[in-house]
């Protein structure tokens, strides 16, 4: 038991990847138990990295050196103070970004056993699935940069495959190859500013770049690409294009795994300016450049909502705009970083406001695309016009639809309420009008939430739904994982902002903590 | 100036890349931009590695005080080659689906998302 607590962050990896290739065999020989296999192995990948958090919530970051008896130091005597080894370094940020992926990826598995029953070539849907899964916990758990890279690239490889795998006509392809094209440009550009940053200081590890990184114009160059390239795979602005297109085709519980998955990217982008860049220069100009993109995305994803017709399309166009809040709040932090006393006053909470809305946009917008993937599954149409009076026959979709949309709109007692409080107060406090931009989007958000409630579920029983029945029991069970999150958080934002996000902030803010965790004060 | 020839290289074919992306229409030739990025960025990161006159760096009979090129970089090279084969065939596929449905791989005339 103890050499399995020891090597956690190494079957943070193991276990999603060994079940995902063991699941086409499965499938092959005794198709009987694959999906109770799936679960399982679900289960077992989404339990390690909530126990992994845990330990790092409580002890400390896990600094885990792959290939090394347990106790070796990251960076041994021998090797000059150099770590050559592969490191998984999970602080704060990590376990919380893991926590949060963990939840999402074990509610869709179960919602996705019962909506993919009828289809075909399952086996080879899970295996991707896990995959995708190894991919995320992967890229927030690694100390490695090229790892990064390759997490990321399994990830967004995972993602575009799973898109497309019902083809629909060829729409699903379309919109997997558009966000592949752009994915794999954005891989390639993380790997360029790799490159550049291995020629200057000879190290993959992020902990010894960030403590000798300097001030130059190739440091400048790496920065921009990075955040170029991780902002596309965030699926900000003005890289939108592809997310709604791929979220709009993919099947509905994927796309709620896709949301960890691009959130994921934020994780890089947010490691790689606070921890990387954190110490070299001013962080103002990079934090203005965070807000403004953070508030292009807000306005123009709520903007472009509102006249879809798509339902799916119309939530993949929120998620625009939601991720605008995480940069918003994120990015004010980012520009007072070196101002010790506005810090103190409002950039904690604006952090810790944007770290949270993190976690509560993965948990409401699940709960959304899950709920719309319902009535979808019943009623085989996308097209809000086509839609109506289904509350009738589908309450608990309905009530379930109905406590994500007040969430994302920021409505109390909901987590999205909680975590957009906090957003206000803080970026007022920096600047009054970017929070009235932020609230406007909110009620925009609202507004096109109650269209989309009343087209949906509303109004007299339409004929043609007469026969439509509620959905099969583990997609409510997907759904009541979510939801219970969704009430929880909202209910208790001190409980959680207290456990789960100051350490987060705490541990993006001082990146010394990083650095010394991996090369122990030497150096 | 011979020495940066490899980087001026890298930097014209990523702009040949790039701009093949962005400007053509037909979805194939797209895929060969990317795999063109994928190779500028490949030519990178190799002669970053290489030193003038260096063997290969395998210490096993290598002869005293010799320079070695940098192994780490090579073997991100063949990682990212590996990678990008995934890549280009899973486009390819992707191209493939879209050219059965649709009947062609113009990127302008597959507007059905849109709609």
């Amino acid at each position: 038991m103890n050499v399995l607590f020891e090597n956690l962050p190494a079957l943070l990896i193991a276990v999603p990847l060994f079940c995902a290739f063991l699941v086409p065999i499965i499938g092959r020989f005794v198709p009987k138990i694959r999906d109770a296999w799936i679960v399982l192995a679900s289960l077992a990948s989404s339990l390690t990295a909530v126990i992994t958090a845990i330990i790092v919530y409580t002890k400390g970051t896990i600094v885990y050196v792959f290939g090394a008896a347990a106790g070796t130091p990251a960076a041994p005597i021998d090797s000059g103070g150099i770590p050559f080894r592969i490191i998984f370094t999970i602080d704060g940020f990590g376990a919380f970004m893991l926590l949060s992926a963990a939840i999402v990826s074990f509610a869709v598995v179960l919602y996705l056993i019962s909506s993919q029953k009828e289809r075909s070539g399952k086996s080879e849907f899970y295996a991707l699935y896990l995959l995708l899964t190894a991919g995320i916990f992967g890229m927030v758990s690694t100390g490695d940069l090229f790892n990064f890279f390759v997490f990321l690239e399994i990830n967004s490889l995972a993602g575009a495959a799973l898109v497309s795998y019902h083809r629909r006509g060829g729409i699903a392809a379309e919109g997997a190859l558009k966000y592949l094209i752009v994915n794999t440009v954005g891989g390639l550009m993380v790997l360029f500013s790799i490159g550049i940053l291995y020629a200057q200081y000879d190290s993959l590890n992020m902990a010894v770049i960030a403590s000798q990184i300097s001030f130059s114009t190739l440091n400048i160059v790496a920065l921009v690409l990075f955040i170029t390239a991780l902002a596309m795979k965030a699926g900000s602005v003005p890289f939108h294009f592809a997310t709604p297109d791929a979220y709009s085709v993919a099947p509905s519980g994927i796309t709620a795994a896709m949301i960890v998955a691009s959130q994921a990217g934020l994780y890089g982008l947010f490691r790689i300016v606070f921890t990387l860049y954190g110490d070299i220069f001013n962080t103002v100009t990079i934090g203005w450049v965070v807000i403004i993109l953070g508030v292009l995305s807000m306005v123009i994803g709520v903007t472009m909502a509102i006249p879809q017709k798509d339902v799916k399309r119309l939530l993949a166009y929120h998620a625009v705009s939601q991720t605008g809040y995480m940069l918003l709040g994120v990015g004010v932090a980012l520009a007072v970083l070196g101002d010790p006393l506005a810090m103190a006053a409002y950039g904690q909470t604006a952090m810790e406001g944007g770290l949270f809305h993190i976690i509560n946009h993965a948990m409401y917008k699940g709960l959304l695309f899950l709920a719309v993937g319902a009535v979808i599954y019943r009623t085989g149409v996308w097209s809000l016009n086509k839609m109506g009076g289904l509350g009738h026959n589908m309450k608990w979709t309905m009530i379930f639809f109905l406590i994500g949309a007040l969430a994302i709109a920021g409505i109390p007692p909901f987590n999205g309420f909680a975590s957009k409080l906090m957003i206000y107060e803080s970026v007022f406090a920096f600047n009054p009008a970017l929070s009235i931009i932020a609230m406007v989007v909110s009620i925009l958000t609202l507004a096109s939430f109650m269209k989309v409630f009343h087209s949906m579920f509303m109004g007299p029983q339409l004929p043609e739904y007469a026969e439509v029945k509620e959905v099969p029991k583990l997609m409510i069970a997907g759904m009541v994982i979510l939801t219970i999150f969704v009430i929880g958080f909202g209910l208790f934002p001190d409980l959680v902002v207290n456990n789960l996000i100051t350490p987060a902030a705490d541990a993006l803010i001082n990146n010394g903590a990083y650095i010394t965790a991996v090369l122990g004060g030497g150096l | 100036m011979i020495a940066n020839l490899p980087f001026i290289a890298v930097a014209l074919l990523i702009g040949i890349a790039l701009a093949t992306i962005l400007l053509k229409k037909n979805m194939i030739k797209m895929v060969m931009g990317l795999a063109m990025l994928e190779g500028a960025v490949n030519l990178f990161l190799v002669s970053l590695g290489y030193r003038e006159n260096g063997i290969a760096p395998i210490f096993t009979n290598a002869p005293e005080g010799a320079d070695m090129v940098l192994p780490t970089v090579q073997a991100l090279t063949l990682t990212n080659i590996v990678i990008g084969v995934a890549t280009t065939a899973l486009m390819l596929v992707l191209v493939m689906v879209i050219y059965k449905k649709y009947g062609t791989v113009n990127a302008d005339k597959m507007r059905r998302l849109k709609e």
